[in-house]
């Protein structure tokens, strides 16, 4: 549940993470911005040329992120776990003319797009994030806090799901043979969802009784930064961005999919 | 901490409906709360005690006046706070930046919003509009004053549910309420979590002087709190009031006959000490517990064991590993090191070891009571609850029908026969997470905190029904912090100290 445990904010001050590396500590926002461009950019073509650039500019990028390489196996994992079916998936089911391209090219593309995924989530914690979306995009603050809040709830229903598995086997459901296993876990889910609102009910009464939900204007405890350090972040993400376009159209691979 | 202005109370026939009910919650309500002063409010389930909380703290809109979509339901009567109507005080409290009332509830885990202490704590006073330069030095001082020291940037996932509790109260602090609302606030604590959560709720109104509301089920603790104790009745408003001991002598009675813990009138069940020492049900060796599987050791060292006719009772603090240990004899947590070991008596499977066994083998063996009964409930009706087991052990349709009808009766619950087990009250829930146990007649039962936050019927039924299964010759283990029930049905103590374990 370790997924679960960094959407608690416990990431934050996780193991194999230097939150005070030049990327990790930037505003989120900016590094946001950074992943969303460079998914944008990458998505336009699938060629070798341009995933590889970015991905290799990225990597280069990856001692300033703050991320030890043991954080970033564990956190990276599911990386391979995409890449490497759909390089094999399209090498050998696609129609292409160049299957060992191709399978390369989706696979680089999973990396190149997914390793700013996983640098974001590592390095920043998601109440940054809120106050950030809040205060500087100027997203609602009843809908960025309120799923704060229940992404707080993550953290206990991970909790919940075990206490969950052990109860149900303690009244003899589940173990038998995969039909009932699904439904063991249909059921196990069902249950979370009930107990999940019942805290998200209580929850919602705390956050009320302190003065949550009205459309008044409130204060920020901590104010959310921009800074010069940011911009340059985010200019940096689209040198990265032009380079390998520009490295892909100067190989001649550069090429749009249009649906 | 800096004293507030208290705030005076002033229900007139207050009632209220919520939107999709029929039945009043609460109706003709009369009460007078003097500025400062401090009431614990009695009464049954279904009096609306939790109902005039909500209202008092502001968060009942009714649909008179209000745009529709804002109403939660239906209001009569008055519900004011220094003359003005609750929800309209809590608006205007909002750009005072200082709330009127201040509520803390049950559930320490669902009452935390953030992730970080000190967030969690700013939270009230952001949405308050406080300035950013005011916020730290308040969440500072609140922080200060619940005892809680691990700083601004403490994760509130570490937390223990004492500690939740203490930065709800924290939370709540800050806003510097002049009312505060407290419903049931110790009832999940260990007791000496919830002393000290009482304690430090003391010299909060002691220095603030506020005036206070309080909801609880075990009075004797918040007696010397009160200045005055009201009775609720459902449907009937406050039926009695006055001091404490003048409520206690004049309905002391009644009170105890609807389950409360009224002092000196604690629940007296008559029970045989188990005597005669049957053979070895299950039996632990050296056993060490990690309570999950990449948790560090709870406990270590253990070995003892429960046999026929025997009640076993594992104390000690909170985080010695009661539960751990508990959940291990249970067959649901494997050993981190030694072994759990069935004896003959148990007639086990291939193996003697319960963490391998199948859950059929293991559920008519071994049965395991959970802290919390939501978490055991499997099927949509309280019949069909009863007969997951049964039928897992292949029993007939006719033999487990006989079973549910039996267990329903015996435990008072046929009447809800075909309701859904979420739907019902935490004594009820807990009766039938016991009963689904039952039901397939397990040799070894293994209860987690069963008496946890009952009331005093549900309390001496299950003591009763407790003594009963160690007179057929059942084995019991229960992790326990209530020394009543220790005194009633123990017939060995197993003290768990915090770190290292030992037996006596």
């Amino acid at each position: 549940m370790s997924a679960l445990g960094a959407l608690d904010g416990s990431g934050r001050a996780g193991n194999g993470i230097d939150p005070t590396a030049p990327l990790a500590r930037a505003n989120p926002l900016a590094k946001l911005a950074v992943s969303l461009t460079i998914s944008m950019a990458l998505v336009l073509s699938v060629d070798v040329v341009s995933a590889g650039v970015a991905l290799g500019l990225e990597l280069l990028a990856l001692p300033w992120c703050g991320l030890a390489p043991r954080a970033l196996a564990r956190r990276g994992w599911i990386l391979v776990v995409a890449a490497v079916p759909a390089a094999v998936a399209t090498a050998v089911l696609g129609d292409s003319d160049a299957p060992v391209t191709s399978g390369l090219a989706i696979g680089l593309r999973v990396f190149a797009i997914g390793l700013p995924g996983v640098v974001l989530l590592a390095t920043t914690d998601p109440t940054d994030l809120a106050d950030a979306l809040a205060q500087k995009a100027r997203l609602p603050s009843r809908f960025v806090l309120a799923a704060l809040a229940s992404m707080r709830l993550f953290g206990v229903l991970a909790e919940e799901w075990a206490a969950l598995t052990m109860a149900r086997r303690a009244r003899g459901v589940g173990g038998g043979g995969p039909i009932e296993r699904v439904r063991d876990w249909g059921g196990r889910l069902f249950a979370l969802l009930v107990l999940a609102i019942r805290r998200g009910a209580v929850l919602a009464t705390t956050m009320e009784s302190r003065g949550f939900g009205t459309s008044r204007p409130r204060t920020w405890a901590r104010e959310s930064r921009l800074g010069v350090g940011d911009l340059l972040i985010v200019l940096g993400g689209l040198a990265l961005v032009a380079v390998a376009v520009g490295a892909a159209m100067a190989a001649g691979t550069w090429d749009i999919v249009i649906a | 901490m800096e004293s507030v202005a208290p705030v005076r109370i002033t229900a007139r026939g207050w009632g209220w409906r919520h939107a999709s009910r029929a039945a009043w919650a609460v109706r003709g309500l009369d009460l007078d709360v003097a500025p400062g002063e401090r009431v614990l409010l009695l009464g049954p389930s279904g009096s609306g005690k939790s109902t005039l909380l909500a209202g008092l703290a502001g968060l009942l809109t009714s649909s008179a006046g209000r745009s529709a979509q804002d109403a939660t339901g239906e209001d009569e009567g008055e519900l004011l706070l220094d003359g003005v109507p609750a929800d309209r005080a809590r608006l205007a409290a909002l750009d005072a930046g200082q709330a009127r009332a201040g509520l803390l509830l049950q559930d320490p885990t669902a009452q935390t919003v953030l992730a970080r202490c000190g967030d969690d704590v700013a939270f009230g006073l952001e949405n308050h509009a406080v300035a950013r330069h005011e916020i730290w030095p308040r969440v500072t001082r609140a922080l200060d004053a619940v005892g809680l020291r691990y700083g601004l940037e403490h994760p509130t996932h570490r937390l223990s549910g004492g500690e939740r509790q203490r930065l709800a109260l924290a939370g709540v602090l800050a806003l510097r309420p002049g009312l505060w609302l407290l419903d049931e606030p110790t009832s999940m604590l260990d007791p000496d979590g919830a002393a000290r959560l009482r304690s430090t709720i003391a010299d909060v109104l002691a220095e603030t002087g506020a005036t206070c509301v309080v909801v609880e089920h075990r009075v004797e603790a918040w007696a010397e709190l009160v200045d005055r104790v009201a009775v609720l009745e459902p449907g009937g408003g406050v039926v009695e009031q006055g001091s404490p001991s003048g409520v206690f002598a004049a309905a002391g009675e009644r009170l105890a006959a609807h389950g409360v813990w009224v002092p000196g009138r604690h629940p007296r069940v008559s029970t045989r000490a188990g005597s005669t020492a049957g053979p070895s049900l299950l039996e632990a060796r050296d056993l060490a517990v990690r309570p999950a599987r990449s948790a560090p050791v709870a406990v270590r060292g253990i070995t003892t064991g429960v046999r026929a006719g025997e009640v076993v009772c594992l104390v000690g603090p909170n985080g010695s590993g009661k539960s751990s240990l508990a959940l291990a004899l249970g067959g649901l947590i494997p050993p981190a090191q030694g072994r759990v070991v069935a004896g003959p008596g148990l007639e086990p499977p291939d193996g003697a070891e319960p963490h391998r066994w199948r859950p059929r083998e293991l559920v008519s063996r071994i049965g395991t009571v959970f802290q919390e009964p939501q978490h055991q409930f499997v099927a949509a009706t309280c019949a069909e609850e009863l007969a997951v087991g049964p039928r897992r052990v292949g029993l007939t349709p006719g033999e487990t029908e006989t079973r549910v009808a039996d267990l329903l009766a015996r435990l008072g619950l046929t009447r809800l026969a075909r309701a859904n087990p979420f739907t019902l009250s935490g004594g009820e829930q807990r009766r039938l997470s016991v009963a689904t146990v039952l039901a397939t007649r397990p040799r070894v039962l293994i209860l987690d905190e069963p008496t946890f936050g009952q009331d005093a019927l549900t309390w001496a039924a299950l003591v009763r029904l407790l003594d009963e299964l160690r007179a057929q010759g059942a084995g019991l283990v229960m992790a326990t912090h209530d020394q009543w029930l220790l005194e009633h049905l123990a017939d060995r103590v197993v003290v768990l100290p915090a770190g290292d374990p030992g037996t006596s």
